[in-house]
């Protein structure tokens, strides 16, 4: 099967900072990945190329066919790309169902309030549907980002940091929330993270970034204890071996 | 239905006040109806996060090309001349959206100002056009019904009636579903309307001609209500009324801008009479008042009323 | 020949003018986010002002050379007592707000203005030829100069280089630099925020009022001169980028020479020819030519 999506020989620097060199990586559809590494390694750069908010300096990029790259991020989601934030993008004035509302009104042409009441349903939402988005609190935010990303009939959703900023104790449950609708609805999924007891629990296949680079590729539990990873990403101490 | 309901209630109403009000009444209700639809296209820019400080170039634009009928090609049908106004308006708009639906903020405000400015200039320099005298128009028919003389602003009023509660209704049904979200999405976060899939720039554009054509309309109101155009319509000063019977009114609902109209110039009859030399500062002093203590208008204390009845 | 040289003479004549109107608002909005509407009243005040002391100077039968003088001074009076009250008596309690509040805040200062300023001088139009006339007029290729045109080229230069300096190399001027840049990270590392707003609003209300005692000799004073201000002066700060005095410098001149190319060979262009540069500009570079560059937002 090919994959779902290919990018090649990305390249992409600020200045002096590489933030990706010739990074090649292809995902498989109805995986779930997850991208590692320390801050400034390059895997939000990776994912703002794939959605148009960045544009490689050289490289490819094909979702179903189609060359991503100087596509906008409009054109791009239109082709079943679908991206939550880091910090949640929600219209605050407006009530969950609103903010769900639009979402489905744009992705379908077909009964938006019907598929409004399933992701509600879906994302354990329905207690808060009348509440302002503003007002939540921000584990429910998150979650609402990314019941207006699948929203959009996506086949490929990149989550960024879904449980950053929230409390440990419902990392888990967000998750849970979070990766039962994606399979449901069957799409691919690719999240970065800096927790790694939520990338060893949900992940299926892990890729740490480093300086730009990848330094690992594979399950969860083989790159999460490689040594190199374990320096760069995790941050262990690794005994040196003497000389 | 409460939209039917009211909408009867303000067609009786003008009708009432066309058949027994005097003259200077019907007057002044025609000018709170043309005001009150530029207010109401101001509200739908306001909906989506934007303020123009530059109505009046629509203004002017309306009116006249209402005039123009009249004086240059003879055409005197008051009809005609509504349809002008917003027509004309709405051809420049589709130019001029273009390039105005990729700011915000105050680059849209301080644009939009720069552009009526521009047509003022023009106007007061085009002597072809009578220079800072402006002209005046004659309608003597309403779509083709020959008017008697001395009925025809009781015409006009009721007409102005029913544009304005069509428009009225036509703003609230589009608002009220999903495009009024989407425009309410742009002014919240417009990153994530595009990631949603949707173009901001597109909605803006929209909302933009739909604005800037009730203005023209308004426009062409008004030049049948005065008899006579002029460049002050399209001066800074205008706009600013404008945005100011917006603010005083609040985007809540949309009888707000007719009721803040009636409001205003109720006020400045008054101001009119007895101080003419602190008008400016009178409407300057309240704007800071509304905006320090009332920030969601008038409107928002009959909604305080209501929770205590 | 001769048509150019006047040409680029008038145009530079007009970019000073316009660099002066617009160095302020740039300045004001740069540090503070607000778009100053009443500076159009501030440059109107300045003018009256100018007019009555400058008036009274020189009716008191003193040297006329002196009336140079009082129109710095007016313009000084103006800017340090009007600004400071706008801003601690009334804009210190708005900050928080959208930068549109804001712009509708400056906008009511305007309208309150302009009725003050008829109450207090009414609305005949009053005149002060003397410091234009009196310093006679130079040839340029034959056509006759007032020698006070040179006057407004060096205050222009003078001012520019005053506040480059003082805004590169002073200590108080990188303080405003960092201000400009970052406000709440200013906060944080304690620069006096609060005390920068006053110093850079006064400045700004003082070079407004500068613009407008400088022009008073050249015009009849009315009520409404600050409007058409107002708004030519947003143009040259939007096509020099808001917030840069660099930008502003350079929109001034090309705005300036734009027009009186076209004041020379089609006149009844002047005020749309000024537009059509800034629509330009804007169509090539949407936030204007110096634009401060923005940070990744997600």
């Amino acid at each position: 099967m090919s994959p779902v999506l290919s990018a090649q020989g990305l390249q992409k620097s600020f200045g002096a900072v590489s933030a990706a060199a010739d990074v090649s990586l292809d995902f498989d559809a109805d995986t779930v990945v997850s991208l590692i590494g320390a801050n400034g390694a390059g895997k939000t750069t990776f994912l703002n190329m794939v959605t148009g908010y960045l544009r490689p300096d050289s490289g490819s990029i094909q979702f179903g066919g189609r060359e991503l790259v100087g596509l906008s991020p409009r054109q791009i989601t239109k082709l079943g790309i679908s991206r939550s934030f880091q910090m949640p993008q929600l219209f605050n004035t407006m009530s969950v169902r609103e903010n769900l509302l639009v979402a489905e009104s744009i992705a379908t042409a077909d009964d938006p309030e019907a598929a409004t009441d399933a992701a509600l349903a879906r994302f354990e939402l329905e207690r808060y549907a009348g509440q302002k988005a503003g007002v939540l609190p921000e584990g429910i935010r998150k979650l609402l980002d990314v019941a207006m990303a699948l929203s959009s009939r996506s086949k490929l959703l990149l989550l960024d940091e879904p449980t950053s900023g929230v409390s440990a104790d419902e990392k888990f449950a967000i998750m849970d929330v979070v990766m039962g609708a994606a399979r449901a609805a069957g799409v691919t999924v690719i999240f970065v993270e800096h927790d790694m007891d939520i990338v060893a629990r949900f992940a299926g296949r892990v890729v740490a970034f480093y300086d730009g680079g990848i330094i690992g590729d594979g399950l969860p539990d083989t790159v999460l204890r490689a040594e190199e990873v374990r320096r760069y990403v995790i941050g262990e101490e690794v005994p040196h071996a003497t000389a | 239905m409460k939209a039917a309901a009211v909408a009867l209630a303000t067609l009786a109403g003008s009708i009432a006040l066309a058949l027994l009000a005097p003259q200077w009444l019907v007057f002044m209700a025609m000018v709170v109806l043309a005001k009150g639809i530029v207010v109401l296209g101001l509200l739908v820019l306001m909906r989506t996060g934007l303020v123009s400080f530059g109505q009046g170039l629509y203004f002017g634009i309306g009116a006249y090309a209402a005039a123009l009928l009249s004086h240059r090609w003879h055409v005197s049908d008051a009809a005609a001349m509504m349809v002008a106004g917003a027509a004309a308006a709405g051809l420049v708009a589709a130019f001029l959206g273009l390039l105005l639906a990729r700011y915000r903020e105050i680059f849209f405000a301080m644009l939009s100002l720069a552009f009526s400015m521009i047509l003022y200039g023009l106007l007061v320099k085009s002597a072809a056009l009578g220079s800072t005298d402006g002209f005046n128009l004659h309608a003597r028919s309403f779509f083709g019904i020959a008017l008697t003389a001395g009925t025809e602003r009781q015409v006009f009023l009721v007409a102005g009636s029913v544009c304005a509660v069509v428009a009225a209704l036509l703003v609230h049904r589009l608002f009220g579903g999903h495009w009024g979200r989407l425009s309410t999405g742009v002014r919240d976060n417009e990153l994530r309307v595009t990631y949603l899939g949707a173009s901001p720039y597109r909605i803006v554009y929209v909302n933009y001609l739909i604005a800037s054509a009730l203005a023209g309309f308004g426009g062409a109101l008004a030049a049948l209500a005065v008899g006579h155009v002029d460049p002050e319509m399209a001066y800074w000063t205008i706009s600013g009324e404008f945005v100011f019977i917006a603010i005083l009114g609040g985007t809540q609902s949309i009888l707000a801008p007719f009721a803040a109209a009636a409001i205003f110039e109720t006020l400045r009859m008054i101001a009119s009479q007895y101080a003419p030399n602190v008008w400016q500062m009178s409407l300057g002093l309240a704007m800071l008042a509304i905006i320090m203590f009332l920030p969601g208008g008038l409107w928002t204390l009959t909604q305080r009323w209501r929770r205590s009845a | 020949m001769s048509g150019i040289l006047t040409v680029a003479f008038d145009g530079i004549v007009y970019a000073s003018w316009l660099f002066l109107m617009s160095a302020g608002l740039t300045l004001i909005y740069g540090v503070m986010r607000i778009l100053n509407v009443a500076h159009g009243g501030l440059y109107a005040l300045g003018a009256y002002a100018a007019c009555s002391l400058a008036g009274a100077w020189l009716g008191g039968g003193l040297p006329a050379a002196g009336s140079f003088a009082m129109l710095l001074l007016a313009a000084v009076m103006v800017g340090c007592i009007v600004g400071p009250l706008l801003e601690r008596g009334l804009l210190q309690w708005m900050y928080g707000k959208e930068e549109v509040v804001l712009v509708l805040v400056t906008y009511a200062v305007f309208l309150i203005m302009e009725d003050v300023i008829k109450l207090a001088w009414g609305v005949d139009s009053m005149l002060l030829p003397e410091p234009y006339a009196l310093p006679g007029n130079f040839s340029l290729a034959g056509v006759p100069y007032p020698v006070y045109n040179l006057l407004l080229i060096g205050m222009a230069l003078v001012t520019g280089l005053i506040l480059a300096w003082a805004l590169y190399r002073t200590r108080q001027g990188k303080l405003l630099l960092a201000v400009i840049h970052d406000r709440e990270i200013s906060m944080a590392i304690g620069i006096d925020v609060s005390r920068i707003y006053l110093a850079t609003f006064a400045v700004g209300a003082t070079l407004a009022a500068l613009g407008g005692a400088l022009t008073a000799p050249t015009i009849a004073v009315t009520p409404g001169i600050g409007v058409e201000v107002i708004v030519l002066a947003f143009a040259v700060v939007v096509i020099g980028g808001l917030g840069s005095l660099g930008g502003a410098a350079l929109g001034a001149i090309m705005v300036g020479l734009v027009r009186s190319a076209t004041v020379r060979y089609w006149p009844e262009a002047e005020l749309f020819s000024i537009y059509a540069v800034m629509a330009l500009v804007l169509i090539a570079r949407p936030k204007g030519l110096f634009a401060a560059q923005e940070a990744r937002k997600i």
